[in-house]
């Protein structure tokens, strides 16, 4: 036995078939038993709908964020206290900044490749907090919230609020004039809570604004304790993904009890790490060419300074498009005030927006009374009334948002600031009420239009001896007709849009014939 | 077509390894691989690159550019390499229903209902005793936590550094003489010894506008808070805080740049346009008998945004 064991080729047989790596796998194996759910984990399957990619540009952009940031703490120094400025940037030479504002401005143009490091975490962040909109807007469209995943909707809406805020507070470290006045606005908005206001504002700032706590303690809520809770959801989010396994559109082969895609060894996996790459690559891209947030150009902060035609970063445009056009209907009475201008725009109806998002599943049950399992997705226009409420409440957002640059708008077309306020109070209100019904309408009209939402299969024309033409409907793709049958296990509401304005006379078994 | 036939879904496992399934998804794999090999070799040049143009200290865009586009290279290289020349699949794998078996979830609901519960209930003054120390001791170590995060509002909010006979000075500590200012100038003010202090910036921050040369009274009950035609309103919006920056003097209205409201300096700077909702406060004025401007007391309401406490 001993004398076998000596060559090298015996050695190898006795590891097994698979040689080193097999028997290396094996010691794993006898000591942590990951044979059975590492061969789970590798045949995991996903499905290969494009839809799914934009959770995984979240994802990649918050590893971004991570990678870029961890960069970034290296140099930045979380401190209000004052110091002269006597760095490369020539016109900011001997003026007293916050050690904050001098590190930023210093590890943009000191360090090497700082500059390119601070502009890809502040575009991946954009990019983050976009990617999750998005990605929401596909679970949400497609349905894909519905039982039994509830609760990982949740954990995406709690994930888009802890960015924005993180955003804001990562948006406000370097201290330079755009982001103080943004901190201002925000201490404003907790000002404006009712009974609790000052006390939130006053133990959250230190003090009466501006103080000199809130750079060191946004500092360690920025790049502790809100990336940790984050890190801790996402990995819940992918956690409970991965025990529900992913939902898919209905077609050959797919139903509500399996999963039909690529494994994820190898091939998913080479395509999610490439595409890791091409969202870290484009972030890099726009971080060498678009410039974003020049501080050095906007100067340190100073609270008795302003710049004008200032916005904040796009995840907090709608916020500051409802400030702008709320009327000024402030409480006063009974000695106490509540200033109403700001608590609607800012407190109440944020607040109404997240928690409607987070309460949608629940809601949603409640009118259709559906608690069955659901792990194929909707067609948006088989489910018009979620359809268009989403829309509407998309638009909303939209209109808030281009709201927030009013005064840019009125400068750029040259009318009257106080016509593109009252457009856009008018605008604000009015697209989203009609936004429901038209997008009602034409979901409706999709459904009852043969084809709609299947491949654009043209017809296929082609030329008789005789110089006549002849229109062949190209064949279907065999998914397409699978999703047809697929339909009648979903109870989809009929309907059908009048006649076929007499076409079926020229239709002659599938071939269309047109005149000469 | 009959391409697509073929392709119905099989599970991973009980698939033989010449299955079509298990082929390439490339028509012309040799082909496919030559090209992802190129864009390989752009990206590592690329990456290198970024090294290069790191090790010279070259301008940040270079440094963007060959980083990001060997990642962006070696990304779509990979891609390629999982979409067309891997198993193209389709696969299947069967789902398994979450919930438990009956007897499961019963011995599950069981330890906790009957174990756990029938220990709770009997024993409720103890469940009562350690509920009550647990809410207590929440409380208390609320109290370090939160309190010690800053200081109490009290009247903080209400008051400014303002008082009778406060100088008022430029940001360089100047003071302001009556002579200071042509009709139609503007300057920031703030209380002497205070202008470059934090609560001297972000609090008492004032404008201070001369608007003729004669007394001037902005309301009724203000008949000496502008001598000489010098009004002085704090420059904080009562929207949000913004300093109201911009004058614009034809139509002498403040402007906060932030959402826009509008005061009219004339008439106790009310709010004509925008989001504000009330005035900006005005800081009642005198000249000391040298012609240098002070403060006749602090500002007759409490400056900025509005808050619950004020009335």
């Amino acid at each position: 036995m001993s004398q076998t064991l000596n060559t090298k080729r015996s050695q190898r047989d006795a590891g097994g078939p698979y040689g080193k790596i097999g028997q290396s796998l094996n010691e794993l194996d006898d000591r942590m038993g990951i044979a059975k759910g590492g061969r789970t984990f590798l045949d995991k399957i996903f499905p290969d709908h494009w839809s799914f990619m934009l959770g995984e540009i979240a994802l990649y952009s918050f590893v971004v964020l991570l990678a870029t940031g961890i960069f970034l703490t290296l140099y930045y120094v979380p401190s209000q206290d004052l110091t002269t400025y006597t760095g490369s940037y020539l016109p900011l030479y001997g003026q007293k900044v916050t050690e904050a504002f001098a590190s930023t401005v210093n590890l943009s143009f000191a360090v090497r490749a700082g500059l390119l490091m601070r502009q890809m975490h502040h575009w991946s962040c954009d990019i983050f907090v976009g990617a999750i909109v998005v990605h929401m807007g596909r679970v949400f469209f497609t349905g894909a919230f519905r039982k039994p995943r509830e609760t990982n909707w949740v954990i995406g809406t709690t994930l888009l609020i802890l960015a924005i805020v993180n955003g804001f507070l990562g948006y406000s470290l370097p201290d330079d004039l755009v982001s103080g006045t943004g901190i201002r606005i925000a201490y404003s908005i907790i000002l404006s809570i009712p009974v609790v206001g000052s006390y939130v504002a006053f133990f959250l700032f230190g003090g009466n604004f501006p103080g000199t706590s809130i750079i060191p303690r946004f500092f360690i809520l920025h790049v502790l304790i809100i990336p940790l809770v984050i890190l801790a959801l996402v990995g819940a989010h992918m956690g409970l993904l991965v025990r529900q396994k992913h939902t898919q559109f209905p077609g050959k082969g797919k139903t509500e009890n399996n999963v039909v895609g690529t494994p994820m060894y190898p091939v998913f996996m080479a395509k999610t790490t490439g595409f890791m790459f091409v969202v870290s690559g484009a972030i890099a891209l726009l971080g060498a060419f678009a410039q974003i947030n020049p501080i050095w150009q906007f100067g340190p902060y100073t609270a008795s300074r302003i710049s004008y035609a200032v916005q904040p970063d796009w995840y907090m445009g709608f916020l500051d498009g409802a400030l702008r056009i709320f009327p000024a209907w402030s409480f006063h009475s009974f000695g106490h005030t509540i200033p109403l201008e700001v608590t609607i725009p800012a407190v109440i109806f944020p607040g109404i927006l997240f928690n409607l998002i987070m309460a949608w599943p629940a809601i949603e049950r409640k009118f259709t009374k559906d608690n069955a399992m659901h792990n194929l997705l909707d067609r948006p226009s088989n489910r018009p009334k979620r359809t268009a409420a989403g829309v509407a409440v998309a638009v909303l957002c939209a209109m808030l948002f281009i709201a927030s640059s009013t005064d840019v708008i009125a400068n750029f077309f040259h009318v009257s600031l106080n016509t593109v306020l009252w457009a856009m109070r008018v605008l604000c209100i009015v697209v989203p009420i009609l936004a429901y019904p038209v997008t009602y309408k034409i979901a409706r009209e999709m459904q009852g239009f043969a084809g709609a939402g299947k491949r654009k299969t043209t017809n296929i024309v082609t030329r008789t001896i005789e110089g006549e033409y002849v229109a062949t409907p190209a064949p279907v793709y065999v998914d397409d007709m699978e999703h047809e049958n697929e339909h009648d296990a979903v109870p989809v509401p009929t309907y059908v849009v009048g006649d076929d304005e007499g076409q079926s006379d020229e239709n002659i078994n599938g071939v269309r014939r047109i005149p000469r | 077509m009959s391409e697509h036939e073929q392709r119905t879904p099989v599970q991973l496992n009980t698939v033989s390894a010449d299955d079509p399934r298990l082929q390439p998804a490339a028509r012309r794999p040799e082909l496919v691989e030559k090209v992802i090999a190129i864009t390989f070799l752009l990206g590592i040049v690329l990456i290198a690159g970024f090294g290069a143009a790191y090790w010279v200290n070259a301008a940040p865009w270079t440094l963007g550019a060959t980083f990001g586009g060997g990642l962006t290279l070696m990304g779509v290289g990979l891609i390629a390499w999982g979409k067309y020349l891997m198993p193209r699949g389709p696969f299947v794998e069967e789902r398994h229903t979450m919930a438990s078996t009956d007897e499961e979830r019963n011995a599950f609901a069981a330890a906790i209902v009957e174990r756990g519960g029938g220990v709770i209930k009997r024993r409720k003054f103890l469940g009562g005793l350690l509920g009550a120390g647990m809410g207590i001791f929440g409380v208390v170590a609320a109290f370090p936590l939160v309190r010690s995060l800053g200081p109490l509002p009290k009247g903080s909010l209400f008051h400014t550094d303002w008082a009778k006979g406060t100088y008022l000075v430029d940001i360089t500590g100047r003071r302001v003489h009556q002579d200071d200012l042509a009709i139609g100038s503007i300057v920031t003010v703030y209380p002497e010894g205070l202008e470059n202090t934090d609560n001297g910036q972000a609090v008492d921050q004032t404008v201070l506008i001369r608007i003729s040369n004669e007394n001037f009274v902005t309301q009724k009950g203000r008949e000496t808070w502008g001598p000489s035609g010098y009004l002085a309103y704090s420059k904080l919006c009562t929207h949000l805080g913004c300093p109201v920056g911009l004058y614009e003097q034809q139509l002498q209205l403040l402007v906060c740049p932030c959402h826009q409201s509008m005061f009219d300096v004339t008439n106790g700077c009310i709010p004509n346009f925008g989001p504000a909702p009330r005035p900006l406060p005005q800081l009642p004025l005198q000249f000391d008998s040298a012609g240098y401007l002070q403060s006749q007391s602090d500002f007759n309401q409490p400056v900025g945004p509005g808050f619950w406490e004020r009335s």
